[in-house]
């Protein structure tokens, strides 16, 4: 049994040492919002935070995770930044399929929570390890901009 | 959930019994005439069983609560299918689009194409193909509200209208749909001859930028995939796939695989073999740890160079299946010419590469089977199941969930990822979820063909072509799959598609196509033929505007006759939005081409710049005339879209094969373009009252050619085959 920390909840869960920490959300635990589209870290489908990083849970092995806060999709609508994202997301209508928007919200949160009002370049940087085959890159763009416009309203 | 066959009164009185929820079942002309009193499918139960008689529409239901239920025929794959269906039922039936929910479609006649009979989503045609039968479905359930509004009322019908869900009267009557139901579905349809449907100008909400119905799942990760279901007791399984085109599996030593902590069984299968676990990741480390002694096949040579040379060397012999001939294109090209011509244009094997790895589960039960799937082509994969499972089509039931992208993978002819699954489920009798990992995914799955194409022109004194030949060489998409009645004199129409209907005012033309074959397996992918025939022609005819010292925005123009009103009107609005001939930044330069594929005309100018020895494409000016404009915004994300689909394919999508085995895995050997690389995309619509077009797929062919049209104004360097970007350097 490892004891992991899931959206500020403690959970037990069984699982060998190596699985990779998108398994046991996904097969262990049933929380199926975090995808698989690669498994080896190139796609960012299965993008969770763990300590706030937006990481990629397909190569992390459950027993990294062990001691961390790990936040997935269904735990970021709990913040004002992740309520933000989404309803930016909503609004400029970035979803198509909405495979990969899971995992493109989380690294857009995580962005966003180092760089309050990120740049062109700076989204290029953060969100180009997420790849969204339905090409709704310009809409993600946009919309990053925009929840960052939200949240900065909301500090003021 | 109830599977009877029922009559029609019986199963609404039943569904009435059932749960308090009403169905108003709506027979569609289609329908009255091959049988009035058809027995109809029950579409209240997700698992519903075909009639298999007459087909019937049923599309809406309407419960006590007001909620309107849409019975969806089409898969959502992100062409926005949920709400443009949605549309046109909401604005006849007169309800608030807030009210729509949908609920996908069992399989069952009444969801078949009207043309094609069977139900899939496929070829750009989902919303012209229920622009009819949608509206009138909205309209014939009002019109039975309204007739149980009036006979409450002990009104005339035609004093009553319909607003937001209820139907009002004078004197402040009003009732709301959900009061209304159950009377209304004791009613029996309209007579279709009677119902009328609204004129275009007092549309509210088809016409209007629509909010995607289902995104707020899609960003909350609620939203169920088909690797998102999950059964009591469900397993979790993964193959080992043939390393290389045919090969078989001899020798099978499973000992370590089944010590794998989690796994369950190993079983042979005609895919490979399945490795059952507790959980996805103890399959694929119970799968590593299989040891098979593969049997090579005779197709195991299969070198895509040589197939290359091959193509080269057929290109240059006659080719006997003709698909178009005007005039005598071989004896002008043999000296009527000022000027001649010659190209070959080359595009690879591709992979759908979709972001959900393909995947399907599958419950075998003694009496029936149940499969849960992100499909594309629902009647085939039941009828597929049905052999699989030994069972007849009426036990095997196909749940659609979301699709994380299709593109054409997910429309399987022979529904490869649904059988499998099937055949695993009947052998461990138990629910099991057959996961494809993204190696799985381009090893062991299907491609867009290789094509090559042989292009000649001889151009005239005054510069324009007088005469065009274009060779195709490749597979035939359709042989072999249940659409192969479409192949006609030896012809496969997707080989040609885009090619035949040269749409350029020239005397001689002759468009001919040597059918190959080849050991690998190939599908359409988004927009089939055009992908290859747009590219070949829309370079060429660059090429030849090149030639002739003529823009090629001008000699386009020159080129298309009083017949291709849409198209000169795409050019026109193109060259405008555009600004065609404007100023660029240093380094920069535009190149255009102009497609029609699947109804529809698109218009597309790339401005692209070389950086760092590569191309990079800031902006893309897209223009498309898809008729009627359902949803504005949805048609503009779909041409973002598939520009940028095609945009990855026209940089960096190539599978190639050696010794028979596919030389691509993931994304890191199969690049698709990124954040930093997608250019901004600018959508125009062209105005038209015409019947709505594809729109999924029309955005992709011109893409490529625009590209490379761009490339060769800005450094005379002329590509001709794809992909532009092979080992991080680029390639003409």
């Amino acid at each position: 049994m490892q004891k992991l920390d899931i959206n500020g909840k403690i959970i037990a869960v069984d699982a060998v040492p190596d699985m990779p920490l998108l398994w046991v959300l996904r097969d262990v635990l049933d929380m199926t919002g975090t995808k698989f589209g690669c498994g080896a870290a190139l796609c960012g489908a299965c993008t969770v935070h763990v300590d706030g990083a937006a990481t990629r849970s397909c190569v992390l092995p459950v027993s990294a995770a062990v001691g961390r806060k790990i936040v997935t999709i269904e735990g970021v609508s709990a913040t004002r930044s992740g309520r933000a994202v989404q309803a930016a997301w909503i609004a400029a209508d970035v979803p198509q399929c909405g495979y990969c928007q899971s995992g493109q919200i989380m690294s857009a949160v995580s962005l966003l929570a180092k760089i309050k009002a990120p740049t062109d370049t700076d989204i290029d940087r953060a969100m180009s390890g997420n790849i969204c085959r339905c090409g709704a890159y310009n809409r993600i763009r946009s919309a990053i901009h925009q929840a960052a416009a939200t949240i900065g309203k909301v500090h003021e | 959930m109830s599977e009877s066959l029922a009559s029609r009164r019986d199963f609404l009185r039943s569904a009435a019994g059932a749960g308090g929820g009403l169905m108003l079942a709506l027979a569609l002309p289609q329908a009255n005439r091959l049988s009035a009193a058809a027995p109809i499918v029950d579409a209240a139960s997700s698992a519903g069983a075909p009639p298999g008689g007459a087909p019937v529409n049923a599309f809406v239901k309407i419960s006590r609560d007001d909620r309107v239920t849409l019975i969806m025929p089409k898969s959502e794959m992100g062409q926005g299918v949920y709400t443009g269906l949605s549309q046109l039922l909401a604005e006849e039936l007169g309800c608030d689009l807030a009210a729509v929910r949908v609920e996908t479609a069992p399989v069952a006649p009444a969801y078949n194409h009207p043309v094609f009979p069977m139900q899939f989503t496929g070829g750009s045609m989902s919303i012209s193909s229920c622009w009819t039968s949608m509206r009138l479905a909205g309209a014939s359930a009002r019109m039975m509200l309204v007739r149980a509004a009036a006979d409450r009322w002990q009104i005339a019908a035609d004093a009553c209208w319909v607003e937001h869900g209820a139907v009002h009267g004078p004197g402040r009557r009003r009732a709301t749909f959900g009061v209304l139901a159950d009377a209304a579905g004791r009613l029996s349809p309209p007579d279709p001859a009677t119902v009328t449907l609204k004129p275009r100008d007092q549309f509210t909400v088809i016409g209007q930028s629509i909010k995607r119905i289902e995104a707020a799942e899609k960003v909350n990760g609620s939203g169920i995939f088909g690797l998102d279901v999950r059964l009591p007791g469900m397993l979790r399984a993964v193959l080992v796939r043939p390393p290389a085109l045919g090969s078989l599996p001899g020798r099978i030593d499973d000992t370590t695989a089944r010590a794998v902590p989690g796994v369950v069984d190993v079983k042979v299968l005609k895919a490979g073999v399945a490795v059952v676990a507790r959980n996805t990741h103890a399959a694929r480390q119970g799968r590593d740890a299989l040891k098979i002694d593969w049997q090579a096949a005779p197709e195991a040579v299969l070198d895509t160079e040589r197939l290359r040379a091959e193509y080269r060397r057929l290109s240059l012999t006659e080719a006997a299946l003709v698909a178009r001939n005007d005039g005598d294109a071989a004896a002008m090209l043999r000296g009527g010419g000022a000027k001649s011509l010659e190209a070959f244009y080359e595009v690879p094997y591709l992979s759908h590469a979709p972001m959900e790895p393909m995947n399907c589960v599958a419950d075998r039960r003694p009496d029936r089977c149940d499969v849960w799937a992100g499909t594309q082509m629902q009647s085939l994969d039941r009828a597929a199941a049905a052999e699989v499972a030994g069972l007849a089509p009426e036990q095997v039931f196909i749940h659609t969930t979301l699709l994380g992208g299709g593109f054409g993978r997910r429309a399987n002819p022979v529904s490869d990822f649904v059988r499998e699954a099937v055949e695993l489920s009947n052998a461990i009798k138990a629910p099991v979820q057959v996961v494809w990992t993204r190696e799985d995914d381009m090893h062991g799955g299907w491609y867009r063909p290789l094509w090559l194409n042989r292009l000649r022109a001889a151009l005239g004194t005054d510069g324009r072509p007088v005469a065009w030949h274009h060779t195709v060489v490749g597979q035939s998409i359709m042989a072999g799959t249940p659409m192969q009645g479409m192949i006609k004199d030896g012809i496969d129409p997707a080989s040609v598609e885009g090619a035949a209907e040269l749409p350029y005012t020239i005397p001689n033309v002759r468009v001919d196509l040597h059918t190959t074959s080849a050991p690998v397996r190939v599908q359409w992918w988004r927009s089939v033929g055009h992908s290859n025939t747009a590219f070949a022609v829309e370079s060429f005819i660059d090429e030849c505007a090149f030639a002739a010292s003529v823009d090629p925005l001008d000699y386009r123009r020159s080129l298309l006759g009083d017949a291709q009103k849409r198209r000169r009107a795409v050019l026109e609005t193109l060259a405008e939005k555009a600004a065609w001939g404007r100023t660029l930044p240093a380094g920069r330069a535009c190149g255009m081409a102009i497609h029609e594929s699947f109804g529809s005309v698109v218009g597309e100018v790339a401005e692209v710049s070389m950086e760092g020895g590569l191309p990079r494409i800031h902006r893309v000016v897209a223009v498309i005339d898809c008729g009627f404009a359902v949803n504005p915004r949805m048609i503009e994300a779909q041409l973002e879209s598939a520009i940028n689909y095609g945009l990855s394919a026209a940089l960096y999508g190539e599978i190639t094969f050696a010794e028979g085995k596919p030389q691509q895995a993931n994304f890191d050997t199969y690049p698709v373009i990124r954040m930093s690389e997608a250019p901004v995309v600018e959508a125009h619509i062209v105005p038209s009252t015409e019947s709505p077009s594809g729109v999924g797929e029309p955005g992709l062919p011109p893409i490529a050619p625009a590209v490379c049209n761009a490339i060769f104004a800005l450094t005379q360097t002329r590509a001709r085959r794809l992909p532009l970007i092979r080992g991080g350097r680029f390639t003409a």
